[in-house]
């Protein structure tokens, strides 16, 4: 059998509390050896590099099936492997919505033609995401889907909400909400705070995240679901799902990575790529985010939603919502380490916490499937849309110059991605 | 995208464009005024044209409708001498699929110089700014919630032709801040030219968070914020209000905050009352008070052309100094 060496990399696995410099043997797709002067058919000298485990997204928008102009499950899952992703999950809000075993056929075929990062699919909570009829959820887990999820559209009120985490817990099947209040957040397009005061955009208010999240978190402690929470924007949300958990509710949660990258100050000259959902907040709660992340009560998400460059050209409000995450998502993540986030908690809030969300592994253990990522630390490049793989050209870092690239991502055994 | 204030000025720091009040220096908000007062000597004689922009083509782009402000900008193009084309663009026009990028770039084939441009979205007026074929001016005529800086400047100008300057007055302003770009127009000229204090009165509901991150302070009762206030500005309360949970009646709002003339006696003697208009008589202010010997509200509407031809003339001179230097 054919053997494959990686040699002198720095290993980091914050699941096996690894960060060492070793060699790393891959043979028939898994982990085959770990430790020094590893013999093998192949090998590449990966010194200075850093290897850690495949990265999954817990939530990215594939735009496909629907809307193929803003992208496909074949560009923006070969941008996710670009960034280290080696699994994405795939939300469900595309046309038609993933609420029938046919889409998520479709996705996953789609998926496997790409060969690129495989795709997760999330199954609909409600039939059309339209939050009052429940989806087939048995049906769909049976197609593949590896949780439910209502994207960011509204559950009717809160019977439906009670009846569908009980529905879910019944079969065991893992519940992705958003905490989102709709009417509180009715016609607002960014952080309600000074910000929009200023530049009189309506405002989306932080109680439209935190009352919605106190229902959803008292509905759930009533029943035994396997329940995350995706996309929180708000300190005081970070407070709340400690206060379940010190309860017993083990409730976990993911944030998007731009809202540990930007706060409402961006908007200011009404720069339409920073309409995003969440809304970016204040530096506040940034930085308690951020604290999360460090401490290990948060996994990070893409949040990615490809968009054609006239989605944008807009006037604020009516632009579309959301950045391009994928191609620049490790470069601009990495940004965030210095003080309050090292390496270790940065790695682990991408793949051992979204693995557990998930009932998965993200480790580089020995027998584990070889889902890995090697990193150059210090390869700096400038960030084009001429160079995208997405299709969405609506980036926040455009012309910025980002250091750390990934030079090759390996899924089940073959690389899915490298570098030039 | 750079900071409004920016995107309006040439690299010397004159005016090209005029989309917002804030962030412009006290110079040049005193040089409209001065620019206008010296229109409004012009438009008391026979002939009330100056040449200023013959030749040129404004185009009057309005999204939302609005006959007095469009027709107070279409005045004064023609007394500029300019070529004047109104298009009314209803929402609907959009809404068919065409964008409001395609609405512009079939705009730009027309070869105009100005446009006057009103839309219900904050920003819009910005947007057309930044994306428009250099040496087309973009007058905002109104954009949302953000701004309506002409409408501002018209205030100014009311209050230091009565007032005989802005620095050291108090001045009020109650009613619906919330959905005022008006209101947000003034705090930022008021401020720049050196009003002593700027306050916003409003119930809770109307007031948006963190206002006194712009420069005013905000008062709930009208017996605290009126207290020795030396110019009352009235914003006009919109019908909506009341479908939208915030606020329970016009007869509630205006006990609470409507202008009668004893709750008037609580400012100084001589404060000047004023509303950007249309009035809503018995909503926000009571026919006393508004036909009063302490209004100014029909003054303000006359001075509205002058202030008009100010912004006009100096953003199409900014566009051609720039075109110059080019």
């Amino acid at each position: 059998m054919s053997s494959f060496v990686i040699r002198q990399a720095r290993l980091i696995d914050p699941s096996q509390q690894r960060d060492e410099i070793t060699d790393i043997r891959i043979a028939g797709g898994k982990i085959d050896a770990i430790g020094a002067d590893l013999s093998g058919s192949n090998s590449i000298d990966a010194s200075g590099l850093w290897l850690t485990p495949g990265f999954i997204d817990l939530g990215g928008h594939l735009a496909e099936p629907g809307y193929t102009q803003k992208g496909s499950i074949a560009s923006e899952t070969k941008a996710a492997s670009r960034s280290g992703f080696t699994h994405v999950c795939a939300l469900p809000d595309s046309k038609p919505v993933a609420d029938s075993a046919a889409v998520i056929q479709l996705i996953r075929e789609k998926a496997e033609q790409a060969g690129s990062a495989e795709v997760l699919p999330l199954g609909a909570l409600t039939q059309g995401l339209e939050g009052e009829q429940l989806a087939n959820m048995f049906s769909l887990s049976e197609a593949g889907c590896v949780a439910m999820s209502n994207a960011r559209q509204p559950i009717k009120d809160s019977y439906v909400l009670r009846r569908l985490l009980e529905y879910a817990a019944t079969y065991d099947l893992p519940v992705f909400l958003t905490a989102n209040d709709a009417a509180l957040a009715a016609g607002g397009c960014m952080h309600e705070g000074p910000v929009s005061t200023r530049l009189g955009l309506a405002g989306i208010p932080e109680t439209a995240e935190t009352a919605a999240l106190a229902q959803i978190i008292l509905l759930a402690e009533q029943v035994p679901v396997r329940l995350h929470i995706s996309q929180i924007s708000c300190a005081r949300s970070i407070a709340m799902l400690r206060n379940a958990r010190s309860r017993g509710h083990d409730i976990t949660a993911d944030v998007p990575l731009a809202n540990l990258l930007y706060t409402q100050d961006t908007v200011h000259g009404y720069n339409s790529q920073f309409h995003v959902q969440p809304p970016l907040r204040s530096e506040d709660d940034r930085q308690a985010l951020l604290a999360a992340v460090a401490a290990g009560e948060l996994a990070i998400s893409s949040n990615h939603r490809p968009h054609e460059i006239a989605a944008k050209k807009a006037p604020f409000a009516d632009a579309e919502a959301g950045l391009s995450m994928y191609d620049y998502f490790l470069p601009l993540a990495m940004s965030l380490l210095g003080e309050q986030l090292d390496i270790s908690a940065l790695v682990r809030s991408l793949t051992q916490l979204p693995a557990q969300v998930l009932g998965r592994q993200a480790n580089l253990a020995l027998g584990s499937a070889a889902n890995l990522v090697l990193i150059d630390p210090q390869q700096s490049l400038t960030a084009r849309r001429s160079e995208l793989l997405s299709r969405g050209g609506n980036i926040s870092c455009r012309g910025e110059v980002l250091t750390g690239q990934a030079t090759a991502v390996m899924r089940n055994g073959h690389w899915i991605y490298q570098a030039d | 995208m750079t900071h409004p204030s920016q995107v309006q000025l040439t690299a010397d720091g004159r005016l090209k464009h005029f989309l917002t009040t804030e962030g412009l220096s006290r110079e040049l908000l005193t040089e409209i005024l001065d620019t206008a007062d010296s229109f409004i000597s012009t438009q008391e004689r026979a002939v009330k044209k100056v040449p200023l922009l013959r030749g040129k083509t404004v185009v009057n782009l309005f999204f939302e409708n609005s006959t007095r402000t469009r027709s107070t900008f279409e005045l004064a193009a023609k007394r500029l001498s300019a070529d004047i084309l109104n298009l009314d663009i209803a929402r609907s026009a959009t809404s068919k699929g065409e964008t409001l990028m395609d609405t512009l770039w079939n705009l730009e084939a027309m070869y105009s110089d100005m446009f006057v441009v009103r839309h219900a979205d904050s920003g819009a007026a910005h947007f057309i700014a930044e994306q428009v074929t250099p040496g087309v001016a973009i007058i905002n005529a109104g954009d949302g919630r953000h701004a309506h800086p002409t409408q501002a400047m018209l205030d100014m100008l009311t209050i230091r032709r009565h007032k005989q300057q802005i620095e050291g007055q108090v001045v009020a302003i109650v009613g619906d801040i919330l959905h005022s770009r008006v209101a947000r127009s003034q705090i930022h000229a008021l401020n720049t030219l050196g009003a002593a204090e700027v306050r916003v009165i409003g119930p809770a509901t109307l007031l948006p968070r963190d206002i006194e991150a712009l420069g005013a302070k905000a008062y709930y009762r009208m017996e605290d914020g009126l207290k020795d206030c030396d110019v009352v500005i009235m914003l006009r309360l919109q019908k909506e209000r009341m479908q939208n949970a915030l606020l329970p009646s016009e007869s509630e709002f205006f006990k609470l905050y409507g202008l009668t003339e004893q709750k008037l006696a609580l400012a100084k003697p001589d404060a000047i009352v004023m509303h950007p208009g249309p009035i809503n008589r018995g909503v926000e202010i009571e026919s006393a008070v508004a036909d009063g010997e302490q209004s100014v509200i029909l003054n303000q509407v006359s001075y509205g052309i002058a202030v008009r031809m100010a912004v006009m003339a100096m953003a199409m001179s900014g566009q051609q100094t720039e075109e110059n230097a080019q």
